[in-house]
């Protein structure tokens, strides 16, 4: 269960929101509106804890977590929360397999080759798992990031504009994972500028 | 601990690929050494004299060359917010970064040194003491160094701002450092240096790393 009370962020002199409230159990999901520079990706770098809130507080099962907190507790939510930014994270000199196996290593968790070859097998990467990142294109690089939803098991996704730069297949495979994950019961906040079809989403409007 | 590892093996696995920018920081060495022979003529003693002090300046700008680019391309590309976010502590996978620029950058200098200080005809016990004093030395050049680069991230013209920072800060290495190996070459003890060197080390391991980390954190917010 993660809940959010009373979050107020500015930036500079402006306010961006405040007094954001919400709670989300497992198999819920959170959909962040608003229009450009509204503070959709402030608010989901305050959840993951990348950056201090002006006010408020992020818990995760009760404990209290975010603005880059060193305790336990705060370690505990990073191990199952998987947060995916604007920026692909994704290296250009290494290729698909390669960028996986060190994500995972700097997360310090154990490598599946088998589980992510079949990651990059069911996004469309198949025969291209060993080509150096920098010769796929925009979408494909969106694609090899999107694999980490499959090889790294998380409660918690947080994923910011994951749609942009996806054809159509690779939208509609994403929203496939986001239900396949839901439906295991794991909980999920997004930003995105077109509708979601699924099920147990609520609204942010910011 | 496996953190750490992983972290300074994807560092090298990245510079192999890419090795342009090693190879800059390394040549630049070469020549920036080999040129003080050449403009100031064949002086055995004058050349014996400077040699310390020369070698130990070029290391140092050196070192400086690739700074900038430390976590400059992790900044961009996000793998650093995704290594703030990893359940590791990120003191350890930056202390991994900082292994690994010593091993790509401080390791040959330490490695050639011996080899350009042929150059200005020091003798064999001088060149190992300038092989030990960059030893010990350019460690403490990566790690202050890196809190100058984890400071100046993201700020604009952060390259020259990471030099003002970062060479005064290089003093006391270039003073020890140089001094073990003029010392030497004069005859005289060494261990002051050496011991004042070592000393700095233990101090800037202990510390360097999470301060580099509380920087990080400040330009990642």
């Amino acid at each position: 269960m993660l809940t959010a009370a009373h979050l107020a962020c500015s930036r500079g002199e402006r306010r961006l929101f405040a007094d954001i409230s919400f709670s989300l159990a497992a198999g819920e999901w959170l959909h962040v509106q608003g229009e450009n520079g509204a503070g959709k990706t402030s608010l989901l770098r305050l959840l993951v804890g990348l950056s201090p809130a002006d006010a408020g507080e992020i818990r995760w099962r009760g404990a209290l977590v975010g603005g880059m907190k060193t305790t336990p507790e705060a370690a505990d939510f990073r191990r199952e929360l998987l947060y995916l930014g604007h920026h692909a994270a994704v290296k250009d000199e290494l290729d698909a397999l390669e960028n996986l196996r060190f994500s995972a290593a700097i997360d310090g968790l154990p490598f599946d080759q088998v589980k992510a070859l079949a990651a990059l097998q069911r996004l469309g990467l198949r025969g291209r798992e060993s080509l150096p990142v920098r010769v796929l294109s925009a979408g494909q690089k969106r694609r090899v990031l999107l694999a980490r939803l499959l090889t790294r098991t998380a409660a918690v996704w947080v994923l910011d504009e994951a749609f942009n730069a996806l054809d159509s297949g690779a939208v509609q495979l994403l929203g496939a994972l986001l239900n396949e994950h839901l439906a295991a019961g794991g909980l999920a906040v997004l930003t995105s500028h077109q509708p979601l079809p699924l099920p147990g989403g609520r609204v942010l409007a910011l | 601990m496996n953190a750490l590892m992983a972290a300074v093996r994807r560092d090298v696995l990245l510079a192999l690929r890419r090795r342009t920018d090693v190879l800059t920081a390394i040549f630049f060495f070469v020549i920036v050494a080999s040129l003080f022979p050449l403009g100031i003529g064949p002086e055995p003693a004058l050349l014996k004299k400077i040699a310390p002090g020369v070698l130990w300046v070029a290391a140092l700008l050196a070192t400086l060359l690739g700074l900038p680019r430390l976590f400059q391309a992790d900044y961009l590309d996000g793998t650093l917010e995704q290594m703030a976010l990893s359940p590791s502590p990120l003191a350890l996978l930056i202390a991994g970064k900082i292994l690994a620029h010593w091993l790509l950058c401080g390791l040959p200098l330490v490695l050639l040194a011996p080899v350009l200080g042929l150059q200005f005809g020091l003798d064999a016990a001088s060149l190992g003491m300038l092989s030990l004093s960059l030893l010990l030395g350019t460690p403490l050049l990566s790690l202050i160094g890196a809190t100058g680069a984890a400071l100046t991230l993201g700020v604009r013209g952060g390259g020259v701002l990471l030099a003002v920072l970062v060479l005064p800060l290089y003093i006391p290495t270039l003073i020890f450092g140089a001094g073990a190996v003029a010392a030497q070459s004069a005859g005289l003890g060494v261990e002051g240096h050496l011991s004042l060197l070592a000393a700095l080390l233990a101090l800037a391991v202990f510390f360097a790393p999470w301060a580099t980390t509380a920087a990080l954190r400040i330009a990642l917010e």
